[in-house]
């Protein structure tokens, strides 16, 4: 009986309904507003911390590798592939016709200097590591490395030849800081 | 503040029962910042004065950021330490130089040649010292200005030194200040008072580095649910008003 | 309401199958009540909410946190350092058990005044003090966490109570810490504990919610609800009242958290645990202080235990203690002075709790220990039986009615 009676008195009052929904609309807005930003507040905390994207740099001195040898470091907690190439690797790797790659690109556009081919050391298929690394690894068929998970062949300009995986290894940024010195990040 | 004795900190804080030489620190209070001039002197008396002793290990020389260096400058500051890292592929452990990402590199290699080193008394490590004790900044303050000669009849111990602030007065630290133990390249007089405060207040900010951005997302924050609390109450009284 | 006109389309589809709509109908929006509720009233909701908030950052907090002797500290720092936005998760976490603890303390002192622990709410009352013991766990073993000094030395004098009892103690002891002192099986089990026993309180704070609303909230007369004159729907009126609540809470909790974050806690917890060296003062935090001078106050170990324990315990037997049959203190005018002196009894023993077990704290811990049993074991039952039943307003709607009139007779006078 209350609430009909309320109810009425509600109705009654034009004015004051309007006001009230004005009030209600735009306190529900700012609570609701603060609500979001604390909760993107609190969620930013699973985002990389301070340390983390601190490590996200990292200097690797290449005067150590013989030409046709290859060096494997860390960087963001995954494998990077540098490759000092020997000429022939190098020729093969610039001589394929670029229309017959399933991920386009030249070998050009895919290192720094011609010698040094740096990747990153993860199937762009679903995230394993390819073989070819180390001495007596199978190099697949076209001379570069080759994932054992589903059978991804990479060329030794890192493009994908065949097997699953969609595209090319990653190049990650890189820089020389000088001629024996790459900057990964 | 009369409400400051219910709180369990300050009820049994380990100082002496001196009163403490209070100071106007620019970080205290709901609009507290900290004197990025003074925070920079104080890195300088920690690192030629303190870090002889003590480390501060919580804090990364990226972090010095905070206090106003530029990158390359904490590259630089950071080349000056060396770490051990390793082991290389010859499986052997190698000093390299520190990096920013890298700790503050501290003066001992593990506790027991820092107690070795220093009479049997270990020098904390300084990262959270103002968070440690109760009013650590004024505590602080008043430990590094506090040293006095023993006073008569009072039984001094061997290798131990005399601070009225220092629970028990026999510390085993010797004063480590005095008037221009540093010579600061801004010019600013090098007194006694004035090294405590800058290495107090450097200390303050490696105790509570986010001491900045807390108070002012506090400020917005306190802001932001008092308005939307009056909002609240208006909301409450209108829908409440019909009832008897 | 025409709930069967509102009903359509999907949400009617669900509710058939699975009667959730009803449910939160029924529970949160026409659910009646007793329309005279006080602002005491707002503290089960707030608590409700600083459960979910704990449990929010403590998920959070545990996805950077390291349960291990070697490496618990640094971690702690790291989230105060390094972790985006981790010191506002922590510090949040940190004086949310604080809140957590003067929300809940209000809220059991609330239904201490109104006596709503009385027929026939006794079960909710007692899950309720269920509820008290898992959070008392639940923010002991959270406080050994960090692995400062006041963690470890805490940890190791609460758990050596058990020593205390005869025989079974020490084996129990070694138990509990999983070696022969506090050390990293235990921080490790802790911290499992830790974040477990949130979820038992999730669903002791269920059953609370279903005994409460079998009769509904008692209110401020502590008279029963009579007709539907005397409640009103909860929605949208202590909806709003609630939110208006939440809104004060947050404002001091925000306060506390941004500029007092380590107001409530102890300085010595900021020092790496050293089991070689125990701190000058060893202080629990604020809210077990009045459990902690109890325990003190005993000079017999054993005794001393059973009693900190006890002195939870006996509010499981309230319901049977007072069974004046008037609930609200309001109209119990010998029952309201010792409830207030009780209330500052509670409040001294938190306060010698914290001073040095020595001296004149010593006596004050002792007789304000008397005075906390003799209220429940002696006085209750006294004046259950020889307090006179004075006369009690009709119904709900006429005490608020006849308070508005008082009130406006008052400020006529002056």
């Amino acid at each position: 009986m209350k609430k009909t009676t309320i109810q009425a008195k509600k109705e009654t009052s034009k004015i004051d309904e309007e006001k009230r929904d004005f009030l209600f609309v735009t306190t529900a807005g700012l609570a609701i507003a603060g609500g979001a930003a604390t909760a993107i507040s609190l969620i930013n905390t699973m985002n990389p911390a301070k340390d983390v994207l601190a490590l996200s740099t990292t200097e690797v001195d290449l005067s150590p590798v013989e030409e046709g040898q290859s060096l494997t470091v860390m960087w963001r907690g995954k494998p990077i592939f540098i490759r000092h190439r020997s000429q022939e690797e190098i020729d093969s790797a610039s001589n394929v016709s670029i229309e017959n790659l399933k991920h386009k690109a030249t070998d050009d556009s895919r290192v720094e200097n011609p010698k040094w081919l740096v990747v990153v050391g993860v199937c762009t298929h679903l995230g394993c590591v390819p073989l070819g690394q180390k001495i007596g690894d199978s190099k697949g068929e076209f001379g570069g490395w080759f994932c054992p998970c589903h059978g991804s062949h990479y060329d030794t300009s890192g493009r994908i030849r065949k097997g699953p995986a969609p595209l090319n290894l990653e190049i990650p940024p890189y820089k020389f800081v000088s001629d024996d010195i790459i900057k990964i990040g | 503040m009369k409400v400051m004795i219910l709180s369990p900190a300050l009820i049994s804080g380990a100082t002496s029962d001196v009163k403490l030489m209070e100071q106007k620190w620019p970080f205290k209070g709901i609009f507290g910042r900290f004197d990025e001039s003074s925070l920079q002197r104080g890195f300088q008396v920690y690192r030629e004065v303190c870090a002889a002793c003590h480390g501060i290990r919580h804090i990364s020389y990226r972090d010095l950021k905070g206090i106003g260096y530029t990158n390359d400058e904490i590259k630089v500051i950071a080349g000056d330490y060396e770490v051990v890292d390793g082991p290389n592929d010859e499986g052997e452990m190698f000093d390299r130089e520190a990096l920013p990402s890298d700790k503050f590199v501290g003066p001992y290699e593990n506790d027991k040649i820092a107690r070795l080193a220093n009479n049997g008394a270990y020098p904390p490590d300084l990262s959270l010292i103002v968070k440690a004790r109760a009013n650590g900044a004024d505590y602080l303050y008043s430990l590094l200005n506090g040293y006095k000669d023993y006073p008569e009849n009072f039984e001094a111990s061997e290798g131990m030194y005399y601070n009225e602030f220092y629970p028990g007065y026999q510390i085993a630290m010797p004063s480590p200040l005095m008037d221009d133990i540093v010579e600061y390249s801004d010019g600013t007089e090098a007194t006694q008072e004035q090294v405590a405060k800058d290495v107090t207040s450097f200390l303050a900010w490696t105790a509570e580095p986010e001491l900045e951005e807390r108070k002012s997302l506090g400020v917005k924050t306190l802001f932001f649910l008092i308005l939307l609390t009056i909002m609240l109450l208006g909301v409450k009284r209108k829908i409440w008003k019909d009832v008897e | 309401m025409s709930k069967d006109t509102e009903k359509k389309g999907i949400t009617s589809w669900i509710d058939e199958r699975l009667p959730v709509f009803t449910f939160i109908n029924h529970n949160l929006r026409d659910y009646p009540t007793p329309k005279n509720l006080n602002y005491f009233w707002n503290f089960g909701s707030l608590a409700g909410v600083t459960l979910v908030i704990m449990i929010i950052t403590g998920i959070l907090l545990a996805m950077q946190y390291t349960a291990d002797t070697d490496l618990a500290f640094d971690s702690v720092e790291r989230i105060m350092r390094d972790v985006n936005n981790g010191w506002l998760l922590r510090y949040i976490h940190m004086n949310g058990a604080s809140m957590f603890f003067i929300i809940v303390y209000i809220h059991i002192f609330r239904g201490l005044y109104y006596g709503s622990y009385k027929y026939p709410r006794e079960i909710l009352w007692m899950l309720g003090v269920v509820i008290l013991l898992l959070m008392m766990a639940t923010a002991f073993m959270g406080y050994v966490l960090p692995w400062g000094q006041m963690s470890f030395w805490g940890a190791t004098v609460i758990t050596n109570l058990f020593s205390a009892f005869p025989v079974v103690g020490d084996y129990i002891v070694t138990f509990l810490w999983g070696g022969f002192s506090v050390d990293n099986p235990t921080l490790t089990r802790f911290f499992v504990l830790h974040y477990l026993l949130p979820f038992a309180i999730v669903g002791v704070v269920a059953l609370h919610l279903v005994a409460l609303h079998q009769f509904g909230s008692n209110n401020p007369t502590g008279i029963d609800v009579k007709s539907d004159g005397d409640t009103i729907p909860f929605h949208p009126y202590y909806t709003v009242k609630d939110y208006f609540g939440l809104g004060v809470y947050l404002i001091i909790f925000a306060a506390l958290v941004f500029f007092a974050p380590n107001f409530l806690g102890h300085p010595d917890n900021y020092i790496p645990a050293n089991p070689l060296q125990t701190p000058a003062h060893i202080v629990p935090e604020w809210y077990f202080l009045p459990f902690y001078a109890i325990l003190r106050a005993v000079p017999d170990k054993l005794m001393g235990v059973l009693l900190m324990f006890a002195a939870v315990a006996v509010l499981f037997l309230l319901p049977w203690l007072d069974k004046h049959r008037v609930r609200s203190a309001q109209f119990r005018p010998y029952y309201k002075q010792f409830y207030w002196l009780f209330f500052v009894d509670c409040m001294i023993l938190g306060w010698v709790g914290a001073m040095p077990a020595e001296g004149i704290y010593v006596t004050i811990s002792r007789a304000a220990s008397i005075y906390y049993f003799a209220f429940f074991l002696v006085i209750m039952p006294i004046l259950s039986r020889y307090e006179k039943i004075g006369e009690l307003p009709s119904s709900i709607s006429s005490a608020v009615l006849s308070d508005k009139f008082d009130k406006g007779t008052e400020s006529y006078a002056k």
